[in-house]
């Protein structure tokens, strides 16, 4: 159904992200792969996860092209771009992002996520803003049903708090087609 | 079975798995990718009522896992590469012994430290290995985190039905990534139920000579004969693979683990491009499943190993599987998982007469 790369720097949650994504899409009765690329430190340098979510049996949980691309720093977008799929969605953190000419062949979402975060006074909470201009520009999953998953990933780790909901409500909000 | 689903590591999986098939010892020492096997036990042994030591070494955790198999305990170890090779000796040890016991081999890249990434690197150490001596070890191969779960409590089995050492050959993609596991039902394992296991010393206690080196009670040519019927009934009876399109394939992939996960997409992608690729995928690597190539379809021109490897390891035990009746090509991807539509242009490159065949040597 989606080969997704979800890219950034060490410590912006963009594994958590994927593991939020995996969550959502197992409980919605999907087959769903997640595989990890990290550099040793716990903050800073380049973090990216892989997730598959299939109807069907998955192969490689290693695609070799994706459909989207969640890229939280320009660098993480830089490093993928190259690799999607023609009519592929591209959802980039325009807080952390200069002007670009954007390829052809994708379509592309922006929401400043980073910026959200911090109005909302949940600096860690950029991943949570671009996961929700993701569903914007995906339309993979209904907005209600994945924010109310979402409220239950934090819950059940014991980290419930309104702000998670309202970054991602904030970003599904924000984001606009570039 | 249980009906609900978790999310879990491949290496959660291994542990979670030899926990509910009744594991109430483990030892080990810690070394990347299997380090979340470890820590997992060292969570959650303790509230089924186990033990967990992280050893000052891999040897030492292995002559713990030998006194506690000696017990009757159903007992684990795990380690990676060169932390995996401090293991052999143990081995020798437990097979000659005749105990069961189960150990993850979380397999990465290269030689000497190499490298902790994805790889497949030990597959000569699992199957040939098990340090000196003459005995052959259970190996499974896991190819999803399902497989992570239910291997490991096959494995428990095994060990058990044939008092063997049996190794979960897993490797850093299968063991790292997050999948959906359906865990197997959780049962208690009684110790007592030998009559061989050491219970304690008492002055008569006939026990204490039951479990010894290459049991000296019968003698040695009753044991040699014991090893050599255990060793035969396993490689008849237990042999495991995946067939995956293979019944009008012109080309057969062969491969485990990661790579097999590759190869299935592969095989679908080739298909719709028009070209039959099919695939085999071992499941015990000891035994190999020979089974799998006797009745080979006639449309198979030949055979492809997949590996994340230097060398071709598996590429003897194909040829003597298939009795040398096809043509072996080798797809050899080192510390890169390989990428499905290289893996399929190489396939068509076979099958347009390119590509020269393996060396076996």
């Amino acid at each position: 159904m989606a080969d997704i790369i979800m890219a950034g720097t060490g410590g912006q949650g963009v594994l958590t992200a994927g593991k939020i994504l995996i969550d959502i899409a197992a409980a919605d009765d999907k087959n769903v792969s997640w595989t990890s690329f990290y550099s040793a430190e716990m903050r800073g340098g380049t973090a990216a996860c892989c997730v598959v979510v299939s109807e069907d049996e998955i192969g490689t949980p290693y695609p070799d092209k994706f459909d989207i691309l969640f890229a939280m720093t320009e660098d993480a977008y830089n490093k993928y771009i190259g690799d999607m799929r023609d009519g592929g969605k591209v959802i980039v953190n325009q807080s952390l992002f200069s002007t670009c000419e954007f390829p052809k062949n994708v379509e592309v979402y922006g929401v400043e996520a980073s910026g959200i975060a911090n109005e909302m006074g949940n600096s860690r909470g950029a991943n949570l803003a671009l996961l929700g201009a993701m569903i914007k520009g995906t339309g993979m999953m209904d907005k209600k049903k994945f924010g109310e998953t979402l409220d239950r990933y934090f819950s059940k780790k014991g980290k419930a708090s309104a702000k998670n909901l309202d970054c991602y409500n904030k970003g599904y909000e924000q984001a606009l087609k570039i | 079975m249980n009906n609900d689903y978790s999310l879990m590591k491949g290496n959660e999986a291994i542990a979670e798995g030899a926990l509910r098939a009744g594991c109430r010892f483990y030892a080990g020492y810690p070394i990347t990718p299997q380090s979340e096997i470890l820590e997992y036990m060292s969570t959650h042994m303790e509230e089924r009522g186990g033990v967990f030591i992280q050893g000052e070494s891999e040897i030492a955790s292995m002559s713990m896992i030998w006194g506690a198999a000696a017990c009757g305990e159903r007992v684990m170890s795990s380690s990676s590469g060169p932390g995996y090779d401090l293991k052999q000796e143990g081995i020798s040890y437990l097979a000659s012994y005749n105990l069961p016991a189960v150990l993850a081999d979380v397999m990465r890249y290269g030689l000497g430290d190499g490298e902790i990434t994805e790889g497949q690197d030990s597959y000569w150490e699992a199957t040939k290995g098990g340090g000196h001596g003459d005995s052959r070890q259970i190996v499974l191969t896991p190819s999803s985190v399902q497989e992570c779960a239910d291997l490991t409590y096959l494995a428990f089995e095994l060990a058990d039905k044939y008092n063997t050492v049996a190794i979960i050959l897993s490797d850093g993609a299968i063991s790292q990534m997050i999948e959906k596991c359906y865990l197997p039902d959780a049962i208690e394992h009684d110790k007592d139920k030998y009559d061989w296991a050491i219970t304690g010393y008492k002055e008569k206690d006939a026990t204490k000579v039951k479990v010894t080196n290459m049991d000296r009670t019968i003698g040695h040519e009753a044991w040699n004969e014991l090893m050599r019927n255990k060793f035969k009934t396993i490689y008849d009876n237990e042999q495991r693979w995946e067939e995956f399109m293979v019944e009008d394939a012109e080309l057969v992939l062969v491969a485990y683990g990661i790579s097999a996960r590759v190869c299935k997409s592969a095989v679908r992608s080739a298909r719709a491009q028009g070209v039959k690729l099919g695939l085999i995928r071992p499941i015990t690597v000891w035994p190999y499943p020979d089974q799998a190539f006797q009745n080979m379809p006639e449309s198979v021109k030949a055979l492809v190993t997949v590996e994340m490897s230097i060398s071709s390891q598996m590429a003897p035990d194909i040829q003597m599987a298939s009795k040398f009746s096809k043509p072996l090509y080798g797809y050899l991807s080192t510390l890169y998982v390989p990428k499905t539509e290289e893996l399929v242009a190489y396939c068509k490159s076979v099958l347009a007469g390119n590509e020269n065949a393996l060396e076996v040597y």
